[in-house]
């Protein structure tokens, strides 16, 4: 099954195996055909319509600001709804240095999101702390506090980089059972038991 | 014209050929119950992508072009993924109320759709003072805005349903003095008699500086009444994050989101009613052959091209102007609009009086 | 220089002086209030404009260095006060003569716990209230057991504390209410899309009229100048890409031309041109991204596609030299990095012929507009005082007339020989923060349109040893960043790493005024003047 989206060939991929991966854990049980093109269908709205929740902390936020403007519009591919309010967001792109005082807010945006959830870490601060590794104030990575399904690498990214990693996270959409959770929110569920908040209430 | 009504006559005389009276009129609410649903999922995600389409040009943009071709499937693919999409359900909140609020702004928008003319003989229900019907329950939607922004129990949503609150409630006026201005005019208040009154001649045409200076009021007000830039003040994303429907997600949102494009299409649906002819094609008086050949046009495209139109000037508006503030927004509709609207009812009723029309 | 040497000596007998890069004046803690009422008042001296707070841990002493400059006579001075009580340091606060002090100080007790007797807001400002120690004392404890990553939200607070002498000069502490129990305050951000990045203000309203702003900080807050203390100097340059990462330019060519005055260096004139062009064609790209992200802030979402198209033109630019979008790395001590690309001049022209049309179509679609006039026409009027007290430099400041473009006053670079105007503006309000910038990019485009034919031939580089190692001794320098006077502090004691380093940035002052501002403007006037000031909170958090 070439898990692939639209406006680019599934061979310029680089990470064809994991996707193939997770293709097989799809299918390896079989499925009712009634569910199975049920899957498809939801599927396909999906990964065409994901909605990036705006939230930025640094200067890959100007790049995604960028990512939005008329030379990579990412419009084409439907993603420029972007919602301000995490309630109606599809995924929320870590754009920037996390820091301690910032990460129960991320937290929490991440918490207020509406299932299905995703999380694309862009930049070296999202992705593991960045040049700001060894302050005392600077997390090692989003991952540290949110379950991360996209990373995206560099200082800031490039636009084609974001685009390439949204891509990525569209395929990661289609191998994916809506209904009876093959490779989604087990990883997810672990972790989030694992790094609770310590108190909900204000 | 060619008269559409012969179609529901023939489905009427159908149906009561083998059924009794009763279940003939509950088939048949329950078939225009379907149809009015289904026009508008297709009218909603047509504008959506419309818009989208639109602001991207404007922003010398591509806009959607890779779900399907040109990108038609985008929106049809956003309503799978808002269908699916959680309901998050808030502690500390009113639930009833909650989850009433988008269901009202539905139905408020749903049930002027019932007037709307749609062309010559389609039209759900014809009342003698439709258009007084149309404006009263397009008032029951800010009740819905209010009732999110109230029960989201957010300061946010909160502020949001405020503004909109002061915002409908200032711009209904102009907008039904504006219609009382055009319904001076036509005598009448039904939406057929309306449409029948500008056989020959549109309004906008017939009634010339009164009905002009009326639909720039009009245009400004539905704009106003539709939380459109540049007076989207109940949602202004860079103020309020997302406004009264903050806090709601998945299909709840989807109905703000859906009603939002729907209330578009109203009010330039009306527009076109008063201003345009409605379904009625572009009649010059004297050019015959020019009246006959406009006429093979459907009654039906006629109305759905001029409406779009005028949501496209209203589309315009929103992504050319900044948003203004909350006391020039009153300011604007108290100080100007509603004193010159005033005046130009006054106008149009010696116009009418001394006979300067066409 | 000696003229004010002598007025304050005649005033003060305590007072010691050093020569430095500056005139550094000593004093004890117990004068300083004095010694700076007078250097403020006195007229022939009138140091209106407090530059910066330099907070410093000598290991035996705590202290800080003020920086001061006159308006009026472009004159500049530094004070040093110290305590060597480690337990409890506490130094006098001078937020009563320069409003800016108020958020400097705060900003020094949170990194070193000195205490500032009669700041009214003596709470800690980047990290969180439950914060153990003060990391940039040398003695702080680095271990992340201490302050591990809480996930737990802070408490909210609605009052603060403050010291004050009783009249036997014993200090106590006082409660300090923010905000009343029946106030409705409005939480915006951080994560607001209005707030241009991660700025929380809790701001109190009744109904659509804001009646205060407390201004939270910290959401980004990376420990930059402690990072640096750990770093050799060529190694700390990159941080200050990713302070103002819009004015990235301009931010290195700071701290490259502090380190290059520490070090007697000179630095070849191709490079001087091509470091000043480079800083030119930034502040167009970070003033056309202010034009869009403003006007969006306002609602006309248009304009921000059409600034940023013009943008992408000077990114691609500065990427066919420095092969980055946004952190060029491309300043280093003693010149540049890498040579210029081959079709720099023939872009830079194209360039230059482009940007007075596209200015040209902002001003049809968006300047003239009536509603673009009512939103900014009058709202945040900043009077000048009020600039100089509260630090607000850059456009801002010289929107409200104060004449404060380092490129004039303090000339750095090649600055001087070029011919371009200042742009000062005396109403003060969002229209005027806004008309500035366009005429800055104008001014911008001359220098280029002077310097694009006459770029010299010759290194790029000037001969730098392999280890950079500087003197004992502090130098501070400032240059003119697309937000105002961006300053660099280094405090070397012979190593090749400095002992203290601080960024002094224009957007800290910016965030400071905002409370200012807004005293009774509406919430959408918030938005306008939070987005006129166009500060980046990256720049404001270090």
């Amino acid at each position: 099954m070439e898990v692939t989206t639209k406006g680019m060939p599934y061979e310029a991929f680089k990470d064809n195996e994991y996707i193939e991966k997770l293709a097989d854990e799809l299918r390896a049980n079989g499925t009712n055909v009634v569910v199975g093109s049920l899957d498809k269908l939801i599927n396909w709205g999906r990964s065409n319509s994901i909605w990036p929740l705006t939230f930025a902390t640094s200067c890959c936020g100007i790049e995604f600001i960028a990512l939005g403007a008329a030379r990579y519009d990412m419009a084409r591919f439907g993603w420029e709804v972007a919602r301000a309010s995490p309630r109606q967001a599809d995924f929320i792109m870590v754009a920037g240095t996390i820091v301690h005082r910032m990460a129960p807010v991320v937290r929490r945006l991440y918490d207020q999101l509406a299932e299905p959830k995703y999380v694309i870490a862009t930049g070296g601060c999202a992705v593991s702390g960045g040049p700001f590794k060894n302050s005392y104030h600077v997390l090692k990575g989003v991952g540290e506090i949110i379950p991360v399904d996209v990373y995206v690498p560099g200082c800031p990214p490039r636009p084609e980089a974001m685009i390439y990693g949204i891509m990525q996270l569209s395929r990661k959409m289609r191998v994916e059972r809506f209904f009876g959770g093959v490779n989604r929110q087990e990883n997810r569920e672990e972790f989030l038991r694992n790094h609770p908040i310590d108190n909900t209430e204000e | 014209m060619y008269d559409l009504s012969v179609i529901t006559t023939w489905i009427h005389d159908l149906l009561s050929s083998f059924m009794p009276q009763w279940l003939t009129v509950t088939t048949e609410c329950v078939l225009i119950g379907v149809g009015l649903l289904l026009v508008y999922a297709v009218l909603a995600l047509f504008y959506i992508y419309f818009e989208r389409k639109v602001c991207a040009a404007f922003q010398c943009r591509l806009g959607p072009n890779r779900v399907g071709p040109f990108g038609v499937l985008q929106s049809v693919a956003d309503m799978f993924k808002i269908l699916i999409k959680e309901l998050i359900t808030l502690n500390h909140t009113d639930k009833f109320l909650f989850a009433l609020a988008p269901f009202l702004v539905i139905i408020a928008s749903m049930l002027a759709f019932a007037v709307l003319p749609w062309g010559n003989g389609i039209q759900v229900i014809d009342f003698n003072i439709g258009i007084f019907f149309l404006i009263a329950v397009s008032s029951i939607g800010v009740l819905g805005i209010l009732l999110a922004g109230w029960s989201s129990n957010n300061k946010f949503t909160l502020i949001g349903a405020l503004r909109s609150g002061a915002q409908m409630v200032s711009y209904e006026l102009s907008i039904g003095l504006s219609v009382l201005t055009m319904v001076a005019f036509a005598g009448t208040m039904s939406v057929s008699g309306l449409v029948e009154a500008q056989h020959d001649v549109w309004f906008i045409f017939s009634g010339h500086i009164p009905a002009i200076i009326a639909f720039i009021i009009y245009i400004i007000a539905g704009t106003a009444e539709t939380n459109r830039g540049p007076f989207d003040l109940p949602e202004a994303e860079s103020e309020l994050t997302a406004g009264y429907h903050t806090e709601y997600s998945g299909i709840h949102f989807g109905f703000f989101y859906l009603a939002e494009y729907l209330n578009l299409f109203i009010v330039s649906g009306v527009a076109a009613l008063l201003f345009f002819g409605g379904w009625m094609p572009l009649h010059i008086p004297g050019w015959e052959s020019f009246n006959v050949v406009m006429d093979y046009i459907p009654s039906v495209i006629w109305f759905l091209i001029k409406a779009v139109a005028l949501s496209f000037v209203i589309i315009w508006f929103k992504w050319t102007f900044p948003r203004l503030r909350i006391d020039q927004l009153l300011s604007l509709e108290w100080k100007y609009l509603l004193p010159i609207n005033l005046c130009n009812l006054v106008l149009m009723v010696l116009i009418i009086v001394k006979g300067w029309h066409f | 220089m000696a003229n004010i040497q002598e007025t304050i000596a005649k005033q003060f007998a305590e007072a010691a002086f050093t020569e430095g890069d500056q005139l550094l004046v000593n004093i004890p803690d117990a004068k300083w209030h004095d010694l700076a009422r007078f250097l403020k008042e006195t007229p022939e001296l009138s140091f209106d404009y407090l530059v910066a707070i330099v907070g410093m841990d000598w290991t035996d002493e705590f202290g800080c260095i003020y920086y001061l400059t006159s308006t009026k006579y472009n004159t500049h001075i530094s004070v040093r006060v110290a305590t060597a009580d480690r337990e409890n340091p506490m130094l006098h606060s001078v937020t009563d003569l320069w409003a800016v002090a108020g958020i400097y100080e705060r900003e020094v007790y949170d990194f070193f716990g000195i205490v500032f007797i009669g700041n009214p807001d003596m709470r800690r400002l980047f990290l969180r209230n439950d914060w153990v120690g003060f990391p940039f004392r040398k003695d702080y404890d680095t271990d992340p057991e201490v302050n591990p990553v809480r996930l737990d939200h802070e408490a909210v607070e609605d009052t603060t504390v403050t010291y004050v002498e009783d009249e036997t000069g014993k200090v106590v502490k006082k409660d300090v209410t923010i905000f009343e129990p029946d106030d409705f305050v409005v939480n915006i951000g951080p994560q607001h899309p209005a707030t241009h990045g991660v700025l929380r203000l809790r701001t109190a309203v009744d109904g659509e009229t804001i009646k205060k702003i407390d201004l939270y900080l910290g959401y980004i807050h990376r420990g930059i100048e402690k990072l640096c203390e750990g770093l050799g100097y060529p190694q700390t340059l990159h941080f200050t890409d990713r302070l103002d990462y819009l004015s990235a330019m301009n931010n290195r060519h700071c701290l490259c031309l502090c380190i290059e005055k520490a070090l007697g260096l000179e630095v070849p004139r191709r490079a001087q041109v091509i470091r000043v062009m480079m800083d030119e064609l930034m502040r167009i790209s970070s003033h056309l991204l202010f034009i869009g992200t403003f006007c969006m802030d306002l609602g006309a979402t248009t304009m921000l596609f059409y600034a940023l198209r013009e943008r992408e033109t000077i990114l691609d630019i500065l990427e066919k030299t420095c092969g980055a979008r946004m952190t060029f790395n491309y300043n280093c001590i003693g010149g540049v990095i890498a040579d210029l690309d081959e079709n720099f001049v023939a872009d830079v022209k194209k360039f230059i012929e482009i940007m007075p049309k596209a200015i040209k179509e902002y001003n049809k679609i968006f300047t003239g507009n009536v509603i673009a006039h009512n939103r900014m026409d009058g709202v945040g009027v900043l009077s000048k005082e009020d600039a100089v007290s509260y630090g607000v430099t850059g456009p801002s400041g010289r929107a409200s007339g104060w004449a404060c473009d380092t490129r004039k006053t303090n000339p750095y670079g090649i600055y001087s020989e070029l011919e371009f105007d200042e742009i000062v503006r005396t109403e003060g309000d969002s229209m005027a923060r806004y008309k500035v910038r366009i005429a800055e990019i104008e001014q911008s485009v001359r220098i280029l349109e002077q310097l694009v034919d006459n770029i010299p031939d010759g290194e790029i580089c000037a001969k730098v040893p392999k280890i950079v190692k500087l003197p004992e001794g502090h130098w501070f320098q400032q240059v003119e960043t697309a937000r105002g006077a961006f300053g660099v502090f280094i405090e070397s004691k012979g190593g090749t790493s400095p002992t203290r380093m601080k960024f002094n940035s224009p957007g800290f002052c910016l965030a400071g005024a905002i409370d200012h501002l807004t005293r009774g403007a509406k919430i959408a006037d918030l938005i306008t003047i939070g987005g006129s000031l166009d500060y980046v909170v990256p720049d404001i958090d270090r």
